[in-house]
Parts: C-alpha cells; structure tokens; sequence
C-alpha cells in the first residue's frame, strides 16, 4: 500500500470501486459496457499508465458508485484479469475478481450477418459453452465464434 | 400453457422423438382426421419453398383446419419495414398456430419467444429444419424397423448440408455407424465429427463412392453437390461427375437397403435408379405429409392417445 500511494498515477477515491489492469487497447470497451459515459458520479480514468504486468494498462475510479457482480462480470469479455477494489475511506475493503458469465445478454453483436439479431430490433443473447477457449454461442442463429472475434455492442 | 414450439430437432428427447414417430405412423394409417376442425393454421413463408408449404398446408388441411398465411414476401408489409416480432403478433391475433420459414437464422427461435400461440420451425436460413429431419427419420424408421445399430451413408455435400447435419445429431440416441462420402471441399465439417466423438458414434470418412463403399448400408443418404459451393471450379470439374449414383452400383447392396434424399435431386440420382425397390425418396417426400400432422398436432397439445381415439 506504502510503495502504491508513493506512486499513485490517478488520484485516490474515498469510496467507489476502482477497476485496475484492464488492458489499454480495452479500456474504452469497458467504459461503454459498464455505461460509465451515462452515469453522474465522478469517475477517473486512467489510460496508457505503466503496469510491471500487462504493459500498458488503463484504470477507472468510480466515486461512490458499487456494481453488482453481474454487470461487473460484463467486463470479463474484454478484461477477464481486471482487479476489481470496493473504496471505502479511501481503504480497499473488499477485492473481487471478474467472472465469465454463463450467459451475455445484450452484450456483444452476433458475427453472423443472417443472425435474425442482426436485423430485428432486440437483444441479443450468447451462452459461454467453451469456458476455457472462450467460445460463444449465439442463442439464436446457434452459430458458435470466439470471444475475441465478437464486437461489444 | 408451456410453450410448445418446435424450433430445433434437438429438443426432442429419444423418447419424444419415438413418440413422434408413432404418432405419424398412426396418420400414415389414416390421414383424414378432423382432430383441428376448429383450428386455424398459418403458413408464413418469409421465403418461398413451395415443396415444404404444400406439405404442411396438405398436413393442415387434411386434419381439418382452415389454412391462412402468405408465401411471397413482397405482398406483406416485412419489405415494408415491419419488423418479423410486429408480424408474428398480428397473425397470433388471428391463428392457432404458427409454420414458418424465413431467410434469417434464429427468426423462428425469436418468434417463439414473443408469440402467444406455438410456432413450427419450416426452415431459418441455413439454421434449422425439424421436420425435415422428422420426416427422414420416420423414413429410415419405417423402412428398417428401427432406428437402432444402422449403417447409414451420406453422400454428396457434407460441409452445407443442414439436413444431414440434424439428421446426424437427432441419431445420436439410436447407436449409429455413419459413412461420410464427400469431396474434400464438402467433407463433413469438424464440429461434428467432434460431435460424433463426444457421442460415442463410429464414423468412417471417404472420398471414394463406388459399389464396395457402399455395400454395408441400411441406409444411403444423397444429397445435391452444388457448383455454387465450390471455391475451386476445377475441383467442381474433378468430381462433379463422381457423387453420382448408378443402378449398377446397387447389386452389392442389402435387399433392405433405401436410398434418401431431402429432394429435389438435380443429377446426382441417376434416372435409371428410380425403379430399384431401393429408392426411397419420392415415398420419403410422402411421409413428410404424416411427420408434419404430428408436429401440428403435438405443438397444438394434442397427444398420441387422443389422435388413437379420433378415427
Ligand atoms: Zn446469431
């Protein structure tokens, strides 16, 4: 903690969540995801910032804002090593990591061009059915495609 | 009441599709049944396949019920920017019961999930058509007996084939042996070999179709290999001529042996096969008319008993 706030990049919250190591090139994913862009609080952001693990990585600081674990597990797409710190008096109180969702709703676009949601206003849905080699299915036109090939609506 | 919508042959349990299967027998014996005289059934083709409507209409007529719909999409208001959920809840007004078929993946899948009365998937795109796959397992059923410890050949296009696709997947319960015979171009694709690994199903893959291929089979399943599917024409060239079959192929054949296809064939049955006892297709066609009553009946809630007792 010394050492952390010796070197602080961007600016402590006094309660909020912050949302560390999410890759650089997926920190804008993870802000419209989470609809950050919506939301009133005061949120920092942090972009291109030295990380000794990924290399360059983006961090967020909410103020005064606690998600639920499922919007959360949102990210996992993009940012499945994300750290996820609940602030409180500026102290970390609880640390959580992100998990895959068995099923993104409204998440992600489906690649097929003949995919009934691609062309009907409604959300779309996919099923992780490859944990591992992050594969997705869509719930609809059944075709299956990888996590890094979908694009996040 | 739950929904019971077909969307996807892989619904059906083992079970449920031997139900099914019994059910189509029993319309088999005796088509003309006024089990729907009150019913209105709706045939929605988003996409023109006059074969598969002309079943399910006949299938619909034949257990009295009053047929509305439309098959050409450009006398309804979908190329007029309605949406296909604003379609769907305007006929539901109307029918019982919902056939369609549509050019987009999953359309089916979605309308059950808005519609209040039941949908029957006619074909999504290149996605799923149940009863075809009904209509080819009561062929194999009825022709050998069973559905159990089979020898059945597919042959032709096995890369885009959907009807053998779902053929092999609803067979997964009855021990099978496939053979899959095809060009390189058109095997059958990995995901369901690994399917069939997953499974415990034995397949054999080959290139070659000629009379010592096929001489195990209980069934052979020809499908069309189409010069649209091929990147390389020369390949086209090569083997066009090659998933073809002959009459003169047949002598090794077992005398139970019957010879499918989705139809219509183009040339990959030749003419003078047409005559063998082993030609099945145009029968396989007919059996889509008894398959189809009972998926109408079956979505509509109406059970195996009720269709014994109605004569
Ligand atoms: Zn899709």
């Amino acid at each position: 903690m010394q050492e952390n706030k010796k070197e602080l990049q961007v600016a402590a919250i006094e309660n909020g969540t912050v949302i560390d190591h999410i890759p650089a090139d997926k920190l804008f994913s993870v802000v419209s995801i989470l609809k950050l862009a919506e939301m009133p609080n005061n949120i920092t952001i942090g972009f291109n910032l030295d990380s000794k693990k990924i290399g360059k990585k983006g961090i967020i600081k909410i103020a005064g804002k606690y998600f639920e674990e499922e919007e959360l597990d949102k990210i996992s797409l993009v940012a499945p090593h994300a750290h996820i710190n609940i602030i409180k008096d500026y102290k970390i109180i609880e640390k959580k990591s992100i998990n895959m969702p068995h099923e993104l709703v409204g998440i992600v676009k489906c690649n097929n061009p003949k995919c009934i949601t691609n062309n009907e206003p409604m959300k779309t849905r996919f099923t992780l059915i490859d944990e591992e080699q992050g594969i997705l299915k869509c719930h609809y036109c059944e075709k299956e495609q990888n996590k890094e090939d979908v694009v996040i609506l | 009441m739950a929904n019971r919508s077909l969307v996807a042959i892989e619904e059906y349990s083992k079970e449920k599709i031997l139900y099914m299967l019994e059910m189509a027998k029993e319309f088999e014996k005796c088509p003309n049944r006024k089990i729907l005289d009150s019913k209105i059934v709706a045939t929605l083709f988003f996409e023109p396949s006059t074969r598969t409507r002309l079943s399910f209409e006949t299938a619909a007529n034949r257990l009295g019920a009053k047929v509305i719909g439309f098959t050409d999409p450009k006398v309804t208001s979908s190329t007029k920017g309605e949406s296909l959920k604003d379609t769907i809840m305007m006929v539901s007004n109307y029918a019982d019961v919902i056939v369609m078929r549509h050019y987009l993946e999953g359309a089916a899948r979605y309308a059950s999930e808005i519609a209040p009365v039941p949908i029957v998937n006619a074909g999504d795109g290149a996605n799923q058509h149940p009863s075809q796959t009904m209509l080819d397992l009561y062929s194999i059923y009825k022709t050998q007996g069973t559905l159990e410890n089979l020898n059945i050949y597919m042959v032709g296009d096995l890369k885009y084939g959907r009807t053998v696709h779902s053929l092999l997947m609803a067979m997964r319960h009855f021990n099978p042996t496939f053979h899959f015979v095809a060009p390189d171009e058109l095997k059958m694709p990995d995901e369901y070999k690994l399917y069939c690994r997953k499974n415990g199903i034995r397949y054999e893959e080959h290139r070659d179709f000629n009379e010592d291929v096929i001489a195990d089979a209980d069934i052979i399943y020809m499908t069309r290999v189409q010069r649209e599917r091929f990147t390389d024409l020369m390949e086209y060239e090569k083997v066009k001529n090659v998933y073809i079959l002959h009459e003169q192929m047949l002598h090794k054949t077992k005398e139970t042996m019957k010879i499918l296809h989705p139809l219509p064939r183009v040339n990959e049955i030749a003419y003078d096969v047409d005559n063998s006892p082993k030609a099945y297709y145009f029968q396989q066609a007919k059996n889509g008319l008894y398959a189809r009553q009972a998926i109408i009946c079956d979505v509509l809630g109406i059970t195996l008993d009720e269709v014994r007792n109605n004569k």
